[in-house]
């Protein structure tokens, strides 16, 4: 990656990401400038009290209302890019994502739990217990794939993938029949698999940023390791990478990383696939520059989902569903195009 | 073609003692006994399955016996690190498929990887370096297309040029130009010979054309069913009792004065 590349792509994107951030923020029932976001903003970050030219009611709707939600988009979204763009680089596949491997099934089969639990008068604070199940189902998920594909001792992207495939449909078949038991609650279950960031609070944040920052560090820290691999193992293995050894911690890392982004916002489909596959097309497979760049790209498309659904469009739509619908056609003229320039898909 | 450098030590670069390996239950290799000299281009040759290649993973550190002793250079082979062996050995496999549409100088500037710290970017030297070696394996006009779209012949010289910009002490080869029509065939083997000779790069290539094998090697070890069947100057032991007990078929050698190497032509057994 050289240096033009960087500040071609990497700074313009940040740049547009904070851009958006703040433009966003001005966005809702209640409008407010530019200006007095970025205020308020300074003023909570310094730890001061809000200017006193600002209405107190926008500087507390700004900064403790609209700016977690905002930031948790940005967060859940930049994650997921990035495991997206990990997962395919070490299952060697550019069809890969948290679902290929059971992972966010995983997340909503335990979500699903405490919720048809709840039904059943077992009374626990979901706002508490669904994260918690949530991210403990993607975990027990991903042990039960890693020990099912770990026969081969190389930890083969065939058999990660065949066995991620089958787990993910049995938890599946899983869920419906907890969809089945939940009855006319069903609704509770089907909204949470939809994926919403209504609930973000500044603990999230707190959660989510060292994740997101301790994750996406460590997938560049790996990316050289990364595009070697996409020569297969026993050529990268020649090359000094150690192939098995990187894919399972890689694994682990963006497991986690999926984890936690979907116990805060739900399952979110399609960005972890479309981020970096996007991002392929348009600057090449190169990781070291795809890592950091699917975490900006996949922060700006979910935070615009989010946007449009919070602030534009007259009802909640739910953001998986959004991502899917703004995300599905930019992908498919970008799949026809370079088809018409004679390239290969991938 | 050649005489084998006169290297007044000529160390041992491999020696096998006693090499056990199977896949799972099933046993590949039998009391390999080898001591791979330097100073020589070294063909490994044998019948499809023989375990030529699985020979080929150990001697570069990528398998590991399930019996047996392996030592590189005068030392076990498990000291070495990955990093270290990776420094001294490129393999050229036999197909060689990147899975993402990385462009040809970027799949060869992977070579430089074990010589480059973690986040440090190529130097001038390095860049110079995969230009000359882009330039020597006829891919240059190629440099900027993405692997993924190339032809097979193409593709395996991308991965010669990776291997070279390795800048390995020895060169492994498992079938590197298998893929390969004649011509291109010739300028690899050719290329490659020519490192032999001026930079004394040590090379070790599983091989499955006997004539090519011929031109190429100094020294021949025959493979079959997992067994050293013979080994030696390429002169001593290509000979038509050797390809006949190899490959089960029936030969001919001769000195071709026009190859200057011996040529073999080959029909099946008559009884058959």
């Amino acid at each position: 990656m050289t240096r033009r590349t960087v500040t071609a792509w990497l700074l313009p994107l940040a740049a547009t990401v904070a851009a958006a951030v703040a433009f966003s923020a001005t966005l809702g029932f209640l409008p407010v400038s530019v200006t007095d976001v970025v205020a308020v903003l300074f003023a909570k970050i310094s730890g001061q009290a809000p200017p006193a030219d600002i209405d107190p009611v926008a500087a507390t709707v700004i900064a403790d209302v609209r700016m977690p939600r905002i930031l948790a988009s940005v967060l859940v979204g930049g994650l997921l890019g990035v495991s997206g763009a990990v997962f395919q680089a070490i299952l060697l596949n550019p069809l890969a994502d948290s679902y290929t491997l059971g992972i966010s099934t995983g997340a909503a089969f335990g979500a699903s739990l405490v919720i048809v639990f709840q039904i059943f008068g077992l009374s626990l604070p979901t706002s508490v217990t669904v994260p918690i199940f949530a991210f403990g189902g993607a975990v027990a998920t991903l042990a039960v794939v890693l020990f099912l594909a770990s026969g081969d001792r190389r930890l083969s992207s065939t058999s990660l993938i065949l066995a991620g495939v089958i787990v993910a449909a049995i938890l599946s078949a899983a869920i419906g029949f907890l969809k089945f038991l939940a009855d006319e609650q069903v609704g509770l279950i089907v909204f949470w698999l939809m994926g919403s960031l209504a609930g973000a609070s500044w603990a999230n944040i707190a959660l989510l940023a060292p994740a997101a920052l301790i994750g996406t560090l460590v997938a560049i820290y790996y990316s050289r390791d990364l595009n070697i691999m996409a020569t297969g193992d026993r050529t990268a293995t020649s090359l000094g990478v150690h192939a098995v050894r990187i894919r399972l911690s890689l694994l682990v890392v963006t497991s986690l990383m999926t984890a936690l982004a979907v116990s805060v916002s739900g399952i979110i489909g399609f960005v972890g696939l479309i981020v970096p596959h996007m991002l392929r097309h348009l600057v090449g497979p190169d990781n070291r520059l795809l890592v950091p760049l699917a975490f900006f790209a996949g922060g700006l498309l979910l935070l615009v989902a989010d946007t449009l659904t919070r602030a534009v469009l007259p009802t909640e739509v739910p953001i998986g569903v959004l991502t899917a619908l703004l995300g599905g056609p930019f992908f498919c003229i970008l799949f026809k195009r370079r088809q018409r320039n004679g390239a290969t898909a991938f | 073609m050649a005489q084998p450098h006169s290297d007044r030590r000529h160390r041992s670069l491999w020696s096998l003692t006693d090499i056990n390996f199977s896949y799972g239950d099933q046993p590949v290799l039998h009391n390999i006994n080898l001591e791979l000299e330097h100073g020589y281009c070294t063909g490994i040759l044998g019948p499809n399955g023989c375990g030529k290649t699985t020979l080929l993973d150990l001697l570069a550190g990528l398998r590991t016996p399930d019996s047996g002793s392996i030592s590189f250079q005068g030392q076990p082979l498990h000291l070495w690190s990955k990093k270290q062996l990776a420094r001294l050995l490129a393999l050229v496999p036999q197909d060689f498929m990147v899975r993402f549409g990385f462009t040809v100088r970027e799949v060869v500037e992977m070579g430089l990887h074990p010589h480059l710290h973690r986040f440090a970017s190529p130097s001038r030297t390095d860049q110079m370096l995969i230009d000359a070696t882009l330039q020597a394996t006829g891919i240059a006009a190629l440099a900027d297309r993405p692997i993924t779209q190339l032809s097979g012949g193409e593709k395996q010289r991308v991965a010669v040029a990776r291997a070279l910009a390795q800048q390995p002490a020895v060169l492994l080869l498992d079938e590197a130009t298998s893929n390969l029509d004649i011509h291109h065939s010739l300028e690899i083997l050719h290329l490659i010979r020519n490192r032999f000779h001026q930079k004394r790069l040590q090379v070790v290539a599983v091989m499955h054309d006997l004539n090519l094998a011929s031109f190429f090697c100094d020294r021949l070890i025959f493979l079959k069913d997992g067994r050293v069947v013979c080994q030696g100057a390429t002169g001593d032991v290509l000979t038509p009792a050797t390809i006949e007990s190899v490959y089960n078929v029936e030969a001919e050698v001769s000195t071709s004065t026009f190859t200057n190497s011996r040529q073999v032509s080959f029909r099946l057994p008559r009884s058959s």
